[in-house]
């Protein structure tokens, strides 16, 4: 158990002197009246000599509620429910502050700042329990799920009875919804999907039977109906057992499915702080007003279903077919054939936006790869490409050296990562003026002309010309990728999920930002998400992947207003809105993002024979059997 | 206290939305190199190994005027004379600084070397004086040394060798050699090494394999009788310069693989970055993706690992000259001089002769804490 054995290696590393003389006089305030499980007060935390990167946070949490930190990445959300279990990073500093946690039997209450760390041994996994954001990272990939899973009762042996752990374990992994708990026991994290596994790490958080849970976004990395689905497991197995969780998190849309307290904070401050109802009914401050209006929100009304006229194409792809062969795991065993991409149409429109919408693994950026000619589709797939609306149109399939450089200077690509998306050793002025040296456009002061302009267009300051990335947020780097992009003058751009790696707030600014550059240029988007309220704002026309196949199409109103397919049903259902009244119906979730073959009978396929994409209304295409 | 009156808390400070425009810290603004220079003064064994080999280095030019002699000057009266000591007060007062005159006798009953120093007359040493002739950073000849012993006296800080050569002199001439045929070596290496290990890294596929299976090879042969095979195949009547050249070059070609193994494997987790993705998608070339986006990203990673690969480069020439198939007299180096040490007799009697193992020792150590400390500085997960 990778982390278990971190927090205690770590704190034992940690153990310094102005720990050791506070270690022995843990407060036991029994005579106080004790109310909450869980009572921090005015926790401060900085690093060195530097202002406070966590400054006076307080907040409670009772066995059986659920609290619910809000905050931008850097809020200090994170820091604060860390500083719980005492595994903050070696730099920080806690500089006040109590943190107490209600005795086990109830009548008294321990301040876990100055325990010693052979004690907090005791509490951690035992008492409090955690859930990290990565999955992947978060369990060992060398031991079986099982030994890691066993582990923390091989820590905490006192509560357990010799011989039964194993069945403990089992017993904790059918409730956390694995079906075959035997064959997860003996398996490695490799072999379990991201959902799954964020499944084995609840398993390992429950299965000490703690009384507080702390999870740390533990659905940020997963896909929209699996996060639904993770959501709803923690969430019944609290009123199951009663126990107290801390949600840390930046989705509003999370918070109103789970919480019954709320704590919003903001560089380090906590902004607002009451019940769910009262924050999310009816925000007080500035900045949860802000958050809100930032949230991505599913349009309720449809609008006038219009089919678009498919005069003016910037992109043409029709019976868009990729497959991959991989290797067989030993020589002598069967090549295996993976269909990515099966027989999609698609179509962008010019000034107009078309989104790809699915899970990971669902094709979409295989299929933007392909739109770019970065990956060939198979033989009978026609890709064609028009710069401007009387150009012959370029079959992307077949292009020579020329048409190729030509090409890439009309389509662009911004990528997902805004950390590795720019070049850590380039300053911005060379990042931006890069395309036009590729391509030998202009002089070096034609170039730096147009990267300071490109730069006001993306509203950053042309004074940053000099700067290296590293200087710069999520948000301010993907303005700069799009500023990048935009220094060609292309006519298309393919945007690969360009603000799923960004906070809310600035997820809104660079969509606002996408729109208007759009406007004024006359742009085409093909932009890929898995968000479906994101393409919801910025799309004129959806398509909806699962393994390979479009299941629906349509523009956004339609599909939102009325969703045919039982998948985009799964996904407008998943999606977390911040009202408290809307709560996410698993029932459809678990019905749409299931195998095919338990699809409702006018949909369902098995394998390879899937129903036609048939026309329902003018632009609505679903896929089923007519 | 702002808790309102339906029980909520709310913060009452004046709340300004970020736009999001504006860089955040001016210190992260520094370039690249700055920032490694800052944590790499903080190891400090690393930060004075570097200062100690800059001035290594820097005085390598002028290791003739420093040196009292020249490296191939015998002193017939004076063979394996011991290391005299440099005095600043002669009977009890200052007389500046002074060396005691000795001389030789022979000892009968062992016939080893016994020197008798003269306390009575001590010989002043003169600073700035006419000494052998020799040529400052190989271009001009002159005679001025930094220090040198008056008529009739000598200057042997660390002895004279058995043909009365003055270890120290010849210990500063053999730095010039012993020191750049790691240089020489590591450069060759690099070269060899980044360009096999880019094309394998980028390209891939069947060059890769090749390259692959050329490393795998170089990697299975026995260094040391390479070495020798290798070395024995110099012909015996080139000229100490040439020799030098080609014993550092076979250097150089046998450590190439390991550096082009760590390209490689950078490349092929550096492809993935959006950063390259984005300049193929711009159309940006092979060669410009290399030279622009990969090298510059871990060519300081590269820098570290050839610093901590110099010290064998030093240990290799020094391995080969003692043996006897590296440099040979009259060239001078640190493994030359080591060579004279081989008897195990004479260092007994004459301890001082193994005193060439002192700079080796230092040298490596400190070109080891010098890349310890790059490696530290340069490391992202620590800043």
């Amino acid at each position: 158990m990778f982390d278990l054995v971190w927090w205690c290696a770590s704190g034992l590393r940690r153990c310094r002197p102005r720990q050791r003389g506070a270690a022995d006089r843990a407060v036991s305030d029994r005579g106080k009246s004790v109310t909450s499980l869980l009572n921090v007060e005015g926790l401060t935390i900085g690093f060195g000599n530097d202002a406070p990167v966590v400054e006076d946070v307080s907040f409670s949490v009772e066995l059986g509620q659920t609290l619910a930190l809000v905050g931008e990445s850097g809020s200090g959300k994170t820091m604060s429910c860390r500083s719980v279990l005492k595994i903050l990073p070696p730099a920080a500093k806690i500089l006040s502050g109590r943190v107490l946690l209600r005795d086990e039997k109830g009548d008294g209450v321990t301040d876990l700042l100055p325990l010693s760390n052979r004690r907090m041994c005791d509490v951690r996994g035992n008492r409090v329990s955690m859930i990290f954001q990565e999955p992947m990272r978060s369990l060992s990939p060398l031991h079986r799920i099982g030994n890691q899973v066993i582990e923390v009762l091989r820590l905490h042996p006192d509560q357990s009875k010799k011989g039964k752990n194993k069945k403990r374990v089992l017993e904790t992994f059918e409730r956390v919804g694995f079906p075959d708990p035997e064959r997860v026991f003996s398996s490695y994290p490799f072999e379990l999907s991201g959902g799954m596994r964020q499944r084995a790490m609840i398993a390992m958080a429950i299965v000490g039977r703690p009384d507080l849970l702390i999870a740390d976004e533990p659905t940020t990395a997963l896909d929209v109906t699996t996060q639904a689905q993770v959501l709803g497991l923690i969430k019944d197995i609290q009123q199951e057992t009663g126990m107290a969780v801390i949600l840390v998190t930046h989705d509003l849309g999370v918070v109103a499915n789970m919480a019954d307290k709320v704590c919003v904070m903001n560089r380090g401050r906590v902004m607002e702080a009451g019940t769910a109802a009262q924050i999310l009914g009816d925000p007080q401050h500035p900045y949860t007003r802000d958050l809100f209006a930032a949230a991505p929100k599913i349009p309720e009304t449809g609008g006038s279903e219009k089919a678009p006229d498919k005069t003016d194409l910037v992109l043409e792809m029709a019976g868009v077919n990729k497959t991959y062969t991989l290797k067989g795991s030993a020589p002598w065993s069967p090549k295996v054939i993976v269909q990515a991409v099966r027989g999609v149409d698609l179509t962008v429109e010019r000034g107009k936006t078309t989104a790809v919408v699915g899970e990971s693994g669902s094709g979409k950026t295989t299929l933007a790869r392909i739109a770019l000619g970065a990956e060939a589709a198979d033989p009978g797939s026609a890709i064609f490409f028009r710069a401007e609306k009387t150009s012959q149109p370029l079959d992307i399939q077949a292009m020579d050296r020329d048409q190729r450089v030509a090409f890439q200077r009309q389509a662009q690509m911004v990528f997902q990562d805004p950390y590795s998306t720019l070049n850590p050793r380039m300053r911005v002025m060379e990042a931006l003026a890069e395309p036009l040296e590729i391509h030998g456009i202009g002089s070096n002061s034609e170039r730096m002309a147009r990267a300071e302009e490109m730069l006001k267009w993306v509203g950053l300051s042309p004074n940053m010309m000099t700067r290296y990335p590293h200087a710069f947020s999520g948000g301010q780097r993907q303005r700069l990728s799009i500023a990048r992009a935009l220094m060609l003058d292309p006519s298309f751009l393919v945007c690969d999920e360009p603000t799923s790696a960004l906070d809310v707030s600035v997820q809104e600014q660079v969509l606002q930002l996408l729109e208007e550059i759009r406007d004024r240029l006359n742009l085409s988007y093909l932009f890929i998400s898995h968000d479906l309220a994101v393409v919801g704002r910025i799309a004129d026309d959806v398509l909806v992947m699962r393994a390979g196949l479009v299941v629906e199409q349509g523009p956004p109103e339609a599909l939102f207003f009325n969703p045919k397919h039982p998948y985009t049903k799964a996904l407008i259902a998943a999606q977390p809105e911040p009202d408290i009244h809307r709560p996410i119906d698993l029932k459809i979730v678990a019905q749409g993002a299931g195998d095919p073959s338990t699809w409702p009978e006018s949909f369902r396929f098995d394998g390879m024979n899937a129903p036609p994409l048939t026309e329902t209304e003018p632009g609505h295409k679903v896929r089923c059997h007519a | 206290m702002s808790i309102q009156p339906d029980g909520r808390y709310l913060d009452d400070r004046p709340y300004e939305p970020d736009p999001g425009t504006e860089a955040r810290h001016a210190d992260m603004d520094m370039a690249n190199w700055r920032l490694i220079f800052r944590r790499f003064r903080e190891h400090k064994l690393g930060y004075f190994s570097a200062l100690f080999l800059l001035i290594s280095y820097l005085s390598l030019p002028i290791a003739g005027f420093i040196a009292p002699y020249s490296p191939n000057f015998r002193h017939a009266d004076h063979l394996y004379a011991p290391p005299q000591g440099i005095h600043l007060f002669h009977e009890g007062s200052f007389i500046g600084p002074h060396v005691y005159p000795i001389t030789a006798e022979v000892d009968m009953e062992d016939f080893s070397w016994k020197y008798i120093p003269d306390t009575e007359n001590p010989a002043k040493l003169q600073f700035f004086c006419e000494g052998n002739y020799y040529k400052l950073a190989g271009l001009f000849r002159t005679n001025r040394h930094l220090v040198c012993a008056p008529e009739g006296a000598t200057i042997f800080l660390f002895g004279s060798d058995r043909l009365g050569r003055d270890v120290f002199s010849r210990i500063l001439y053999g730095a010039q050699l012993s020191l750049t045929v790691g240089l020489v070596g590591i450069t060759v290496s690099f070269v060899i090494g980044i360009v096999l290990g880019s094309i394998a890294g980028y390209f891939g596929g069947f060059l890769d394999w090749i390259i692959n299976r050329v490393i795998e090879i170089l990697r299975s042969l026995p260094e040391l009788p390479l070495w020798l095979a290798l070395s024995a195949a110099v012909p015996s009547h080139w000229s100490p310069v040439a020799v030098f050249f080609i014993i550092s070059i076979i250097l150089g070609i046998l450590d190439w693989p390991g550096l082009a193994r760590a390209v490689r494997s950078k490349f092929l987790s550096l492809r993935e970055e959006e950063f390259v993705r984005a300049a193929e998608m711009m159309g940006a070339k092979p060669s410009r993706v290399i030279r622009k986006h990969l090298l510059p990203n871990f060519l300081s990673h590269l820098i570290a690992s050839a610093t901590l690969s110099i010290p064998a480069m030093i240990l290799g020439e020094t391995a080969l000259s003692f043996l006897g198939l590296g440099l040979r007299a009259p060239a001078v180096s640190w493994g030359v001089m080591l060579n004279d040490a081989q008897n195990l007799a004479s260092i007994e009697i004459y301890p001082w002769t193994a005193i060439p193992m002192l700079p080796i020792i230092i040298v490596v150590l400190a070109f080891n804490f010098f890349g310890d400390g790059l490696r530290d500085a340069l490391d992202p997960n620590r800043s």
